[in-house]
Protein backbone atom coordinates (compact mmCIF):
# COMPACT_ATOMS: atom_id res chain seq x y z
CA UNK A 1 0.00 0.00 0.00
CA UNK A 2 1.36 3.55 -0.99
CA UNK A 3 -0.13 6.56 -0.72
CA UNK A 4 0.74 8.94 -4.03
CA UNK A 5 0.21 12.44 -5.26
CA UNK A 6 0.38 12.46 -8.72
CA UNK A 7 0.87 15.80 -10.25
CA UNK A 8 -1.66 17.49 -8.34
CA UNK A 9 -2.81 20.86 -8.51
CA UNK A 10 -5.07 22.85 -6.36
CA UNK A 11 -6.99 26.38 -6.10
CA UNK A 12 -10.48 27.46 -4.83
CA UNK A 13 -12.72 28.55 -7.31
CA UNK A 14 -11.47 30.68 -9.80
CA UNK A 15 -8.86 31.95 -7.36
CA UNK A 16 -4.53 31.70 -7.83
CA UNK A 17 -3.06 28.09 -7.80
CA UNK A 18 -2.24 27.60 -4.44
CA UNK A 19 0.29 24.82 -5.76
CA UNK A 20 0.90 22.65 -9.30
CA UNK A 21 2.68 19.72 -10.33
CA UNK A 22 3.94 18.61 -6.82
CA UNK A 23 4.45 14.60 -6.87
CA UNK A 24 4.66 13.39 -3.24
CA UNK A 25 4.48 9.57 -2.51
CA UNK A 26 4.76 7.94 0.83
CA UNK A 27 5.55 4.46 1.47
CA UNK A 28 3.59 2.66 4.35
CA UNK A 29 5.49 2.86 7.60
CA UNK A 30 7.76 5.22 6.45
CA UNK A 31 8.13 8.92 8.05
CA UNK A 32 8.50 11.79 5.68
CA UNK A 33 8.73 15.54 6.82
CA UNK A 34 6.60 17.89 4.78
CA UNK A 35 8.22 21.90 5.04
CA UNK A 36 7.92 24.60 3.36
CA UNK A 37 6.96 28.67 4.39
CA UNK A 38 3.78 29.71 6.31
CA UNK A 39 1.03 30.22 3.76
CA UNK A 40 2.76 28.59 0.55
CA UNK A 41 -0.69 25.86 0.98
CA UNK A 42 0.77 22.76 2.97
CA UNK A 43 -1.99 22.46 4.77
CA UNK A 44 -4.52 22.50 1.63
CA UNK A 45 -2.13 19.83 0.42
CA UNK A 46 -2.81 17.88 3.49
CA UNK A 47 -6.35 18.50 3.01
CA UNK A 48 -6.57 17.34 -0.21
CA UNK A 49 -4.59 13.78 0.60
CA UNK A 50 -6.76 13.51 3.12
CA UNK A 51 -10.13 14.07 0.67
CA UNK A 52 -11.27 17.18 2.60
CA UNK A 53 -10.69 18.83 -0.67
CA UNK A 54 -10.83 17.45 -4.34
CA UNK A 55 -7.73 18.24 -6.64
CA UNK A 56 -8.39 20.32 -9.02
CA UNK A 57 -5.78 18.91 -11.27
CA UNK A 58 -3.95 15.16 -10.74
CA UNK A 59 -5.00 12.68 -8.33
CA UNK A 60 -4.36 11.17 -5.57
CA UNK A 61 -4.10 7.54 -4.97
CA UNK A 62 -3.97 4.69 -2.44
CA UNK A 63 -2.12 1.38 -3.27
CA UNK A 64 -2.95 2.73 -7.04
CA UNK A 65 -6.40 3.07 -6.66
CA UNK A 66 -8.48 6.25 -6.67
CA UNK A 67 -9.49 7.30 -2.62
CA UNK A 68 -12.82 4.76 -1.51
CA UNK A 69 -16.28 6.77 -0.82
CA UNK A 70 -18.35 6.20 2.13
CA UNK A 71 -15.93 3.80 4.04
CA UNK A 72 -13.67 4.95 6.46
CA UNK A 73 -10.83 7.11 5.03
CA UNK A 74 -7.21 5.01 5.00
CA UNK A 75 -5.76 8.67 5.22
CA UNK A 76 -6.30 10.40 7.77
CA UNK A 77 -5.77 14.21 9.03
CA UNK A 78 -4.87 15.71 12.26
CA UNK A 79 -5.30 19.28 12.23
CA UNK A 80 -2.28 22.24 13.97
CA UNK A 81 -5.84 23.79 15.78
CA UNK A 82 -7.60 21.04 18.01
CA UNK A 83 -10.19 23.49 18.90
CA UNK A 84 -11.85 23.61 15.21
CA UNK A 85 -11.66 20.22 14.58
CA UNK A 86 -13.79 19.08 17.49
CA UNK A 87 -17.17 20.05 17.73
CA UNK A 88 -17.86 22.50 20.86
CA UNK A 89 -21.43 20.74 21.75
CA UNK A 90 -20.74 17.43 21.94
CA UNK A 91 -18.72 15.75 25.29
CA UNK A 92 -15.29 14.09 24.40
CA UNK A 93 -16.88 10.92 24.30
CA UNK A 94 -18.76 11.34 21.15
CA UNK A 95 -15.89 13.14 19.25
CA UNK A 96 -13.54 9.82 20.06
CA UNK A 97 -16.13 7.92 18.88
CA UNK A 98 -15.92 9.30 15.18
CA UNK A 99 -13.09 7.19 14.67
CA UNK A 100 -14.45 3.71 15.42
CA UNK A 101 -14.72 1.59 18.92
CA UNK A 102 -12.30 2.86 21.48
CA UNK A 103 -9.24 1.17 22.25
CA UNK A 104 -8.62 1.28 25.64
CA UNK A 105 -4.82 0.60 25.31
CA UNK A 106 -4.52 3.70 22.66
CA UNK A 107 -6.22 5.94 24.98
CA UNK A 108 -4.23 5.16 28.08
CA UNK A 109 -0.91 5.65 26.27
CA UNK A 110 -1.85 8.87 24.88
CA UNK A 111 -2.52 9.89 28.75
CA UNK A 112 -6.04 10.49 28.04
CA UNK A 113 -7.64 10.05 31.42
CA UNK A 114 -10.95 8.39 31.54
CA UNK A 115 -12.63 11.15 33.12
CA UNK A 116 -12.05 13.40 30.26
CA UNK A 117 -14.41 11.60 28.18
CA UNK A 118 -17.58 12.97 29.86
CA UNK A 119 -16.31 16.90 29.76
CA UNK A 120 -16.78 19.42 27.24
CA UNK A 121 -14.19 20.87 24.70
CA UNK A 122 -13.90 23.80 26.37
CA UNK A 123 -13.08 22.19 29.73
CA UNK A 124 -9.94 20.99 28.21
CA UNK A 125 -6.19 22.40 27.62
CA UNK A 126 -5.57 22.45 23.88
CA UNK A 127 -3.10 19.99 24.74
CA UNK A 128 -5.68 17.82 26.10
CA UNK A 129 -7.94 18.36 23.16
CA UNK A 130 -4.91 17.42 20.54
CA UNK A 131 -4.75 14.06 22.13
CA UNK A 132 -8.48 13.20 21.30
CA UNK A 133 -7.51 14.47 18.01
CA UNK A 134 -4.49 11.68 17.54
CA UNK A 135 -6.71 8.92 19.08
CA UNK A 136 -9.96 9.50 16.77
CA UNK A 137 -7.46 9.94 14.05
CA UNK A 138 -5.73 6.18 14.54
CA UNK A 139 -8.98 4.07 14.32
CA UNK A 140 -8.03 0.12 13.32
CA UNK A 141 -8.54 1.51 9.50
CA UNK A 142 -5.98 4.24 9.06
CA UNK A 143 -2.79 3.58 7.11
CA UNK A 144 -1.53 7.29 6.42
CA UNK A 145 -1.59 9.74 8.79
CA UNK A 146 -0.95 13.45 7.92
CA UNK A 147 0.07 15.57 11.03
CA UNK A 148 -0.32 19.22 10.17
CA UNK A 149 1.57 20.91 12.80
CA UNK A 150 -0.17 18.31 15.23
CA UNK A 151 2.28 18.58 18.27
CA UNK A 152 3.11 22.46 17.73
CA UNK A 153 0.50 23.82 20.35
CA UNK A 154 2.17 21.14 22.65
CA UNK A 155 4.85 20.85 25.44
CA UNK A 156 8.21 18.70 25.10
CA UNK A 157 6.98 16.59 27.15
CA UNK A 158 3.78 15.70 25.70
CA UNK A 159 5.11 16.10 21.88
CA UNK A 160 7.81 13.30 22.97
CA UNK A 161 4.93 11.14 24.33
CA UNK A 162 2.12 11.03 21.64
CA UNK A 163 4.88 10.87 18.85
CA UNK A 164 6.13 7.58 20.85
CA UNK A 165 2.91 6.31 20.49
CA UNK A 166 2.23 7.39 16.87
CA UNK A 167 5.73 6.12 15.69
CA UNK A 168 5.38 3.06 17.75
CA UNK A 169 1.79 2.57 15.85
CA UNK A 170 3.47 3.32 12.67
CA UNK A 171 6.17 0.82 12.88
CA UNK A 172 3.71 -1.94 14.18
CA UNK A 173 0.81 -1.44 11.61
CA UNK A 174 3.59 -0.55 8.40
CA UNK A 175 1.15 2.98 8.92
CA UNK A 176 2.68 5.87 6.83
CA UNK A 177 3.11 9.27 8.30
CA UNK A 178 3.31 12.66 6.45
CA UNK A 179 4.91 15.07 9.06
CA UNK A 180 4.06 19.25 8.43
CA UNK A 181 6.54 20.87 10.82
CA UNK A 182 8.13 24.40 11.05
CA UNK A 183 10.16 22.52 13.72
CA UNK A 184 13.55 21.64 11.79
CA UNK A 185 14.56 19.68 15.12
CA UNK A 186 11.45 17.77 15.24
CA UNK A 187 11.84 16.84 11.97
CA UNK A 188 14.78 16.10 12.01
CA UNK A 189 14.53 13.74 14.93
CA UNK A 190 11.44 11.99 13.72
CA UNK A 191 11.95 11.66 9.47
CA UNK A 192 13.58 9.11 7.29
CA UNK A 193 13.18 11.95 4.61
CA UNK A 194 12.22 15.38 3.96
CA UNK A 195 10.30 17.43 1.21
CA UNK A 196 10.39 20.37 0.32
CA UNK A 197 7.29 22.23 -0.51
CA UNK A 198 7.18 24.37 -3.21
CA UNK A 199 4.90 27.44 -3.38
CA UNK A 200 2.32 27.80 -6.37
CA UNK A 201 3.18 26.23 -10.34
CA UNK A 202 6.83 25.17 -9.16
CA UNK B 1 10.14 48.02 40.99
CA UNK B 2 8.69 45.51 39.09
CA UNK B 3 6.07 45.97 36.83
CA UNK B 4 3.89 43.54 37.08
CA UNK B 5 3.39 41.64 40.22
CA UNK B 6 1.13 38.42 40.27
CA UNK B 7 1.01 37.33 44.51
CA UNK B 8 -0.27 34.21 45.71
CA UNK B 9 -2.72 33.90 42.57
CA UNK B 10 -5.05 31.22 43.04
CA UNK B 11 -7.68 30.38 40.69
CA UNK B 12 -10.60 28.01 40.32
CA UNK B 13 -13.74 26.79 37.86
CA UNK B 14 -16.87 26.27 39.10
CA UNK B 15 -18.82 23.17 37.09
CA UNK B 16 -22.25 21.84 37.84
CA UNK B 17 -22.07 18.07 37.59
CA UNK B 18 -25.27 16.88 38.21
CA UNK B 19 -28.50 18.93 38.85
CA UNK B 20 -27.52 22.04 41.58
CA UNK B 21 -24.41 19.68 43.31
CA UNK B 22 -20.98 21.23 42.09
CA UNK B 23 -17.70 21.05 41.82
CA UNK B 24 -14.54 23.13 41.68
CA UNK B 25 -11.22 22.76 39.98
CA UNK B 26 -8.41 24.47 41.18
CA UNK B 27 -6.62 25.16 37.96
CA UNK B 28 -3.73 27.89 39.41
CA UNK B 29 -2.96 27.24 43.33
CA UNK B 30 -0.44 29.87 44.81
CA UNK B 31 1.26 31.13 41.89
CA UNK B 32 3.77 33.95 41.96
CA UNK B 33 5.62 35.62 39.19
CA UNK B 34 6.70 39.27 39.09
CA UNK B 35 7.71 41.08 35.54
CA UNK B 36 10.32 43.97 35.53
CA UNK B 37 9.89 46.67 32.73
CA UNK B 38 12.53 45.83 30.09
CA UNK B 39 12.61 42.12 30.72
CA UNK B 40 11.25 39.39 28.83
CA UNK B 41 9.98 36.21 30.85
CA UNK B 42 9.16 33.72 29.11
CA UNK B 43 6.58 31.25 30.86
CA UNK B 44 7.06 27.62 29.76
CA UNK B 45 5.51 24.51 31.15
CA UNK B 46 3.14 21.51 30.62
CA UNK B 47 0.05 22.42 27.74
CA UNK B 48 -2.90 22.88 30.84
CA UNK B 49 -0.93 23.89 33.66
CA UNK B 50 -2.65 27.27 33.72
CA UNK B 51 -0.14 29.51 31.50
CA UNK B 52 -2.87 31.01 29.32
CA UNK B 53 -5.19 31.17 32.30
CA UNK B 54 -2.95 33.55 34.46
CA UNK B 55 -2.59 35.85 31.22
CA UNK B 56 -6.33 35.75 31.12
CA UNK B 57 -6.61 36.90 34.94
CA UNK B 58 -4.04 39.56 34.05
CA UNK B 59 -6.26 40.39 31.38
CA UNK B 60 -9.22 40.31 33.33
CA UNK B 61 -10.70 38.23 30.71
CA UNK B 62 -11.71 34.70 32.52
CA UNK B 63 -14.58 33.06 32.07
CA UNK B 64 -17.93 34.34 34.55
CA UNK B 65 -17.83 30.67 36.34
CA UNK B 66 -14.12 31.19 37.23
CA UNK B 67 -13.30 32.83 41.34
CA UNK B 68 -9.81 34.12 41.80
CA UNK B 69 -7.98 34.95 45.08
CA UNK B 70 -4.54 36.66 45.39
CA UNK B 71 -3.92 39.69 44.32
CA UNK B 72 -2.25 41.72 40.49
CA UNK B 73 -0.28 44.83 41.33
CA UNK B 74 0.09 46.81 38.12
CA UNK B 75 2.58 49.91 38.73
CA UNK B 76 2.58 49.10 42.23
CA UNK B 77 -1.25 48.94 42.54
CA UNK B 78 -3.57 46.65 42.36
CA UNK B 79 -5.17 45.65 39.60
CA UNK B 80 -8.87 46.19 40.23
CA UNK B 81 -11.41 44.85 37.56
CA UNK B 82 -12.10 48.73 36.48
CA UNK B 83 -8.30 49.32 36.14
CA UNK B 84 -8.24 46.16 34.08
CA UNK B 85 -11.05 47.41 31.85
CA UNK B 86 -9.25 50.55 31.45
CA UNK B 87 -6.15 49.51 31.11
CA UNK B 88 -5.98 46.45 29.01
CA UNK B 89 -5.48 46.76 24.84
CA UNK B 90 -3.89 50.25 25.83
CA UNK B 91 -1.08 49.52 28.56
CA UNK B 92 -1.26 46.42 28.82
CA UNK B 93 -1.64 44.05 25.32
CA UNK B 94 -2.42 40.38 24.79
CA UNK B 95 -1.62 38.67 21.46
CA UNK B 96 -3.70 35.31 22.27
CA UNK B 97 -2.63 31.93 21.98
CA UNK B 98 -6.22 31.05 19.65
CA UNK B 99 -6.76 32.66 15.83
CA UNK B 100 -10.45 32.53 16.96
CA UNK B 101 -10.28 35.69 18.64
CA UNK B 102 -10.11 37.42 15.70
CA UNK B 103 -13.21 38.64 14.39
CA UNK B 104 -14.43 36.57 12.00
CA UNK B 105 -16.82 39.34 10.39
CA UNK B 106 -14.26 41.90 10.00
CA UNK B 107 -11.89 42.73 7.47
CA UNK B 108 -7.97 41.55 9.22
CA UNK B 109 -6.68 45.11 8.68
CA UNK B 110 -9.13 47.27 9.91
CA UNK B 111 -8.76 44.78 13.12
CA UNK B 112 -5.13 46.02 13.51
CA UNK B 113 -5.98 49.39 12.67
CA UNK B 114 -8.48 49.83 15.88
CA UNK B 115 -5.60 49.27 18.23
CA UNK B 116 -3.68 52.14 16.93
CA UNK B 117 -4.00 55.53 19.66
CA UNK B 118 -1.91 57.93 18.19
CA UNK B 119 -1.14 58.69 14.56
CA UNK B 120 -2.34 57.11 11.09
CA UNK B 121 -3.85 53.90 11.54
CA UNK B 122 -3.63 52.77 8.19
CA UNK B 123 -0.53 53.44 7.86
CA UNK B 124 0.84 52.04 10.90
CA UNK B 125 -1.15 48.55 9.84
CA UNK B 126 0.82 48.70 6.38
CA UNK B 127 4.04 48.85 8.01
CA UNK B 128 3.33 46.35 10.59
CA UNK B 129 1.93 43.98 8.04
CA UNK B 130 4.83 44.52 5.53
CA UNK B 131 7.14 43.65 8.39
CA UNK B 132 5.71 40.56 8.71
CA UNK B 133 5.34 39.84 4.99
CA UNK B 134 1.49 39.68 4.52
CA UNK B 135 1.05 41.26 1.61
CA UNK B 136 -0.94 44.49 0.95
CA UNK B 137 -4.38 42.07 -0.38
CA UNK B 138 -4.32 40.61 3.16
CA UNK B 139 -5.52 44.14 4.86
CA UNK B 140 -8.89 43.38 3.11
CA UNK B 141 -9.35 39.64 3.64
CA UNK B 142 -11.72 37.86 6.18
CA UNK B 143 -9.74 35.72 9.03
CA UNK B 144 -11.40 32.58 7.13
CA UNK B 145 -8.99 33.36 4.05
CA UNK B 146 -5.86 33.67 5.84
CA UNK B 147 -3.88 30.49 6.41
CA UNK B 148 -2.73 29.51 9.99
CA UNK B 149 0.30 31.62 9.95
CA UNK B 150 -1.17 34.81 8.42
CA UNK B 151 -3.76 34.82 11.24
CA UNK B 152 -1.00 34.60 13.41
CA UNK B 153 1.10 37.39 12.33
CA UNK B 154 -2.37 39.66 12.41
CA UNK B 155 -2.51 39.17 16.07
CA UNK B 156 0.85 40.19 16.36
CA UNK B 157 0.81 43.10 14.77
CA UNK B 158 -1.79 44.04 16.80
CA UNK B 159 -0.22 43.98 19.54
CA UNK B 160 2.71 45.57 17.61
CA UNK B 161 1.04 48.62 16.81
CA UNK B 162 -0.96 49.01 20.75
CA UNK B 163 2.22 50.52 22.14
CA UNK B 164 1.23 49.03 25.65
CA UNK B 165 3.93 48.54 28.44
CA UNK B 166 3.23 45.32 29.43
CA UNK B 167 2.83 42.57 26.56
CA UNK B 168 1.46 39.08 27.48
CA UNK B 169 2.35 36.76 24.39
CA UNK B 170 0.42 33.64 24.60
CA UNK B 171 1.98 31.04 22.41
CA UNK B 172 2.36 34.03 19.57
CA UNK B 173 4.75 31.72 17.43
CA UNK B 174 3.29 28.15 16.55
CA UNK B 175 2.61 27.21 12.78
CA UNK B 176 5.35 30.11 11.86
CA UNK B 177 8.48 29.69 9.48
CA UNK B 178 11.81 30.60 10.82
CA UNK B 179 11.95 33.65 9.09
CA UNK B 180 8.97 35.22 10.79
CA UNK B 181 9.36 33.76 14.21
CA UNK B 182 13.26 35.46 13.97
CA UNK B 183 11.47 38.80 13.39
CA UNK B 184 8.65 38.16 15.76
CA UNK B 185 11.02 37.45 18.31
CA UNK B 186 13.60 40.27 17.45
CA UNK B 187 10.57 43.13 17.54
CA UNK B 188 9.88 41.22 21.61
CA UNK B 189 13.56 42.20 22.72
CA UNK B 190 13.57 45.11 20.70
CA UNK B 191 10.15 46.50 22.33
CA UNK B 192 12.08 45.15 25.83
CA UNK B 193 15.17 46.83 25.15
CA UNK B 194 12.75 49.83 24.97
CA UNK B 195 11.23 50.00 28.98
CA UNK B 196 8.31 47.47 27.89
CA UNK B 197 7.98 44.29 29.85
CA UNK B 198 7.07 41.10 28.09
CA UNK B 199 5.57 37.65 28.99
CA UNK B 200 5.86 35.53 26.16
CA UNK B 201 4.31 32.52 27.11
CA UNK B 202 5.51 29.78 24.78
CA UNK B 203 6.35 26.11 24.03
CA UNK B 204 9.15 27.17 22.30
CA UNK B 205 12.16 26.78 24.91
CA UNK B 206 14.59 26.93 22.20
CA UNK B 207 13.39 30.35 20.76
CA UNK B 208 12.67 31.76 24.37
CA UNK B 209 16.23 31.09 25.10
CA UNK B 210 17.60 33.24 22.47
CA UNK B 211 15.49 36.34 23.55
CA UNK B 212 14.57 35.96 26.96
CA UNK B 213 16.11 37.10 30.54
CA UNK B 214 14.53 34.56 32.65
CA UNK B 215 12.45 31.59 32.74
CA UNK B 216 9.41 30.68 34.83
CA UNK B 217 8.43 26.90 34.09
CA UNK B 218 4.27 25.79 35.24
CA UNK B 219 3.48 22.48 36.27
CA UNK B 220 -0.14 22.05 37.20
CA UNK B 221 -1.19 25.15 37.84
CA UNK B 222 1.93 26.90 39.42
CA UNK B 223 5.07 27.75 39.37
CA UNK B 224 8.03 25.23 40.00
CA UNK B 225 10.92 26.94 38.81
CA UNK B 226 11.93 30.42 37.84
CA UNK B 227 15.56 30.05 36.57
CA UNK B 228 18.20 32.64 34.36
CA UNK B 229 17.79 31.54 30.71
CA UNK B 230 21.72 30.38 31.05
CA UNK B 231 20.96 27.33 33.06
CA UNK B 232 19.29 25.74 30.07
CA UNK B 233 21.93 23.82 28.49
CA UNK B 234 23.85 20.31 28.39
CA UNK B 235 21.31 17.28 30.18
CA UNK B 236 19.42 20.28 31.93
CA UNK B 237 21.82 19.36 35.18
CA UNK B 238 21.84 23.31 36.17
CA UNK B 239 17.73 23.40 36.37
CA UNK B 240 16.69 23.27 40.21
CA UNK B 241 13.05 21.51 39.53
CA UNK B 242 12.59 17.40 38.49
CA UNK B 243 10.27 18.88 36.17
CA UNK B 244 12.33 21.29 34.30
CA UNK B 245 15.02 18.80 33.79
CA UNK B 246 12.07 16.51 32.80
CA UNK B 247 10.76 18.98 29.93
CA UNK B 248 14.53 20.14 28.93
CA UNK B 249 14.94 16.33 28.58
CA UNK B 250 11.94 15.83 26.30
CA UNK B 251 12.77 18.42 23.55
CA UNK B 252 13.47 16.87 19.81
CA UNK B 253 17.17 18.03 20.05
CA UNK B 254 17.93 16.41 23.16
CA UNK B 255 17.13 13.23 24.37
CA UNK B 256 13.28 13.36 23.01
CA UNK B 257 12.44 10.89 26.06
CA UNK B 258 8.68 11.16 27.97
CA UNK B 259 7.90 10.91 31.05
CA UNK B 260 5.39 8.76 32.27
CA UNK B 261 2.01 9.62 33.19
CA UNK B 262 0.09 13.18 33.07
CA UNK B 263 -0.60 15.93 34.94
CA UNK B 264 -2.57 16.24 37.72
CA UNK B 265 -6.29 16.94 37.39
CA UNK B 266 -7.31 20.18 38.53
CA UNK B 267 -10.69 18.40 40.67
CA UNK B 268 -8.14 16.13 41.95
CA UNK B 269 -4.71 18.12 42.80
CA UNK B 270 -2.47 15.44 45.09
CA UNK B 271 -2.31 16.79 48.50
CA UNK B 272 1.58 17.24 48.66
CA UNK B 273 3.57 18.21 46.20
CA UNK B 274 1.89 18.64 42.69
CA UNK B 275 4.64 16.77 40.61
CA UNK B 276 4.74 14.18 43.25
CA UNK B 277 2.91 11.24 41.21
CA UNK B 278 5.41 11.83 38.42
CA UNK B 279 8.47 12.26 40.56
CA UNK B 280 11.28 10.03 40.76
CA UNK B 281 13.29 11.34 43.84
CA UNK B 282 9.79 11.63 46.33
CA UNK B 283 9.52 10.82 49.50
CA UNK B 284 7.23 10.60 52.47
CA UNK B 285 7.74 14.01 53.04
CA UNK B 286 6.72 15.38 49.63
CA UNK B 287 3.49 13.64 49.65
CA UNK B 288 2.47 15.63 52.90
CA UNK B 289 2.76 18.63 52.01
CA UNK B 290 3.25 21.27 49.13
CA UNK B 291 6.40 23.01 49.37
CA UNK B 292 7.23 26.63 49.36
CA UNK B 293 8.95 28.53 46.50
CA UNK B 294 12.27 29.30 47.59
CA UNK B 295 15.67 31.20 46.44
CA UNK B 296 17.90 28.58 45.48
CA UNK B 297 21.47 29.66 43.11
CA UNK B 298 20.14 32.71 42.19
CA UNK B 299 16.51 31.44 40.71
CA UNK B 300 13.44 29.77 42.70
CA UNK B 301 12.46 26.81 43.20
CA UNK B 302 9.44 24.51 44.42
CA UNK B 303 10.69 21.70 46.06
CA UNK B 304 12.37 19.78 48.59
CA UNK B 305 15.27 17.93 47.35
CA UNK B 306 16.60 20.84 44.84
CA UNK B 307 20.28 22.11 44.87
Amino acid sequence: MQLEAKDVGFRYGNGPWLFRGVNVTVEPGEIVGLTGPSGCGKTSFCKVLAGYEKPVEGSITVNHSLLPKNVYHPVQLVFQHPEKAINPRWKMIKTLREGGPLDQELLESLGIEREWLTRWPNELSGGELQRFCVARALGKGTRFLIADEMTTMLDAITQAQIWHVVLEMAKKRGMGVLIVSHEAKLIQRLCHRVIEFHPANA
Amino acid sequence: MSILEVEDLSISFKQYTRGLKQKHHHVITSLNVTLEAGEILAVVGASGSGKSLLAHAILGILPSNASMSGTIKYAGDELTAARQMALRGKEIALVPQSVNYLDPLMRVGAQVRTSVKQGDAALAQRKVFERYHLQSDVENMYPFQLSGGMARRTLLSTAMVSEANVIIADEPTPGLDPVVILEALHDFRELADNGCAVMLITHDIESALKIADKIAVFYAGTTVEVAPVDDFFGNGEALRHPYSKALWRALPQNDFVPIRGSQPHPSALPAGCLFEPRCEKVTLECRQARPEMRNLRNGMVRCIHAT
